[in-house]
């Protein structure tokens, strides 16, 4: 019975298998981006899952039914073994895609990992225009050489997405994204307002457009979408702070997506540590699939059962799953409320309040992503 | 909405040649016994018909080749497959699946 049960349940499971994983390689990165999804404790060295360990996971996976690999960090190419990371992937048959500043590659190594199998190529542009993106990222230079690096992708063959975090301090830029993402080649390109967690909720105040600075992003967005089609596919993420309904949060808390730390642990998304009380398995004591199927963390929020009103009898509740957890314990102190983003949240009011007063004041200084920057 | 195509997309006409690039990939997804289509950051679900297109997307067909295949195989008339083959590798195109 109890047999029969555990197959059941891990049918219903492959149903619903994860179609995406995100290895977090490492916390380690030139750049100190203030908007970094990385949490605040950033993992040391020390720390990181070894070689074999990742080669392990990424077979796990693979059986586990993913599909896609979303090689990320901090900075992924730090990595000394994403040869043999990628080759894995390609071995198992996971479409693998590079999440990168690039700054660090030589075209060489770029070379050496598309022989090695690598699908995809994604690089971040701070902005369009070269000191201010270099200032963002407090990193002199940095700007060219992505430009460069995106140049040998194309010149290797290998597709190209542009991704242009957006924010306060270069909205005005949207549309030099445009025009700078058809230049370079690129297939894609993400205009992604800025999402306010980890370094970015630090750095909320010095972010923040105004509303009417994201509606206009939008209005340029759509007219290059129209004159643009066939040639650059735009993905908008849009703040939610000026949202009336929530965005469905990693395709809904343990549904479609899995995230794995430099260290190994097993998250439904990469501020979940921010929960209190959540227990986290770690790949190295346990097979990826149990973890997926029955982990405290994983269960906890997955599905309906945990909703409380108004989500529960919301007709929208298995469409944006009640939106962001961490959001809602960020905001509201319990991850059980809905997402502040809501317009059905008792918490919605003063939640656009706070981006709209935040946004009308002049922007703080930057706390740049460093170790031990958070608590300063 | 707009006539005139942006340079550089592809328009799928009878005699075009359609193939998957390099970093779009059709298979099959066992776990969920169903056919997927990998791109940057998207996974497609092709029905039946659109999966029997993509099969015969080898970079040495033309369109006409693969609707006239197609009208074979499902004994239909060619024009009617023809015009539902390239509208439909047009949208697939200017998702960037496919390029001719």
């Amino acid at each position: 019975m109890n047999e029969q049960a555990t197959i059941d349940r891990d049918a219903a499971a492959c149903l619903r298998a994860p179609v995406g994983m995100l290895a977090e390689l490492t916390h380690r990165c030139p750049l100190q981006c203030p908007y970094c999804s990385n949490p605040l404790a950033l993992e040391r060295v020390a720390g990181e899952l070894p070689t074999e360990t990742w080669l392990s996971v990424l077979a796990q996976a693979a059986d586990l039914g993913i599909l896609q690999l979303h090689l990320s960090g901090g900075e992924p190419t730090v990595r000394r073994d994403l040869e043999d990371i990628v080759a894995q992937a390609a071995k198992v048959g996971l479409y693998s895609n590079l999440i990168t500043a690039g700054v660090l590659l030589t075209r060489e190594r770029l070379q050496r990992l598309a022989e090695c199998g690598l699908d995809h190529v994604q690089i971040s542009l701070q902005d369009t225009d070269a000191a201010n993106a270099d200032r963002i990222a407090h990193y002199q230079g940095g700007h060219a050489r992505k430009l460069e690096v995106a140049r040998w992708v194309r010149e290797l063959g290998l597709p190209l997405t542009i991704n242009a975090p957006i924010h306060r301090q270069n909205i005005g830029n949207v549309s030099a994204f445009i025009d700078l993402a058809v230049k370079l080649g690129a297939q894609r390109l993400e205009v992604a307002h800025v999402q306010y967690y980890g370094w970015a909720l630090r750095n909320r105040q010095a972010l923040m457009p105004t509303r009417t600075q994201v509606i206009e992003s939008a209005g340029v967005v759509e007219e290059a979408r129209q004159r643009l089609k066939g040639v650059l596919v735009i993905d908008f993420v849009v703040p939610d702070y000026y949202a009336s309904r929530p965005k469905p949060c990693m395709g809904g808390w343990g549904r479609g997506i899995v995230n794995v730390t430099p260290s190994g642990k097993v998250l439904p998304c990469h501020a979940a540590e921010t929960i209190p009380g959540l227990v986290f398995d770690n790949v190295r004591d346990k097979p990826l699939r149990d973890i997926w199927l029955s982990s405290d963390a994983f269960e906890r929020y997955r599905g309906t059962d945990w909703m409380r009103e108004p989500c529960r009898s919301c007709e929208f509740r298995e469409r944006d799953w009640g939106g962001c957890r961490c959001q809602a314990m960020a905001f509201t102190g319990a991850a059980e409320n809905t997402d502040p983003a809501c317009s059905l949240s008792a918490h919605h009011a003063a939640f656009t309040g706070l981006a709209d007063s935040e946004s009308a004041r002049a922007p703080q200084e930057f706390v740049f992503r460093r170790p031990a920057a958070a608590t300063k | 909405m707009i006539d005139t195509p942006a340079p550089g997309r592809t328009i799928i006409g009878a005699q075009s040649v359609p193939t998957l690039p390099r970093h779009v990939r059709l298979r099959h997804d066992a776990t969920r016994d169903q056919w997927t289509v990998l791109a940057p950051e998207r996974v497609f679900k092709p029905d039946a018909i659109a999966v029997a297109v993509l099969r015969l997307c080898d970079g040495a067909r033309s369109v006409d080749d693969i609707a006239g295949e197609l009208a074979r195989a499902y004994d239909a008339p060619k024009q009617q497959i023809l015009a539902d083959v390239t509208a439909m590798l047009q949208d697939l195109a200017d998702k960037g699946v496919v390029r001719a």
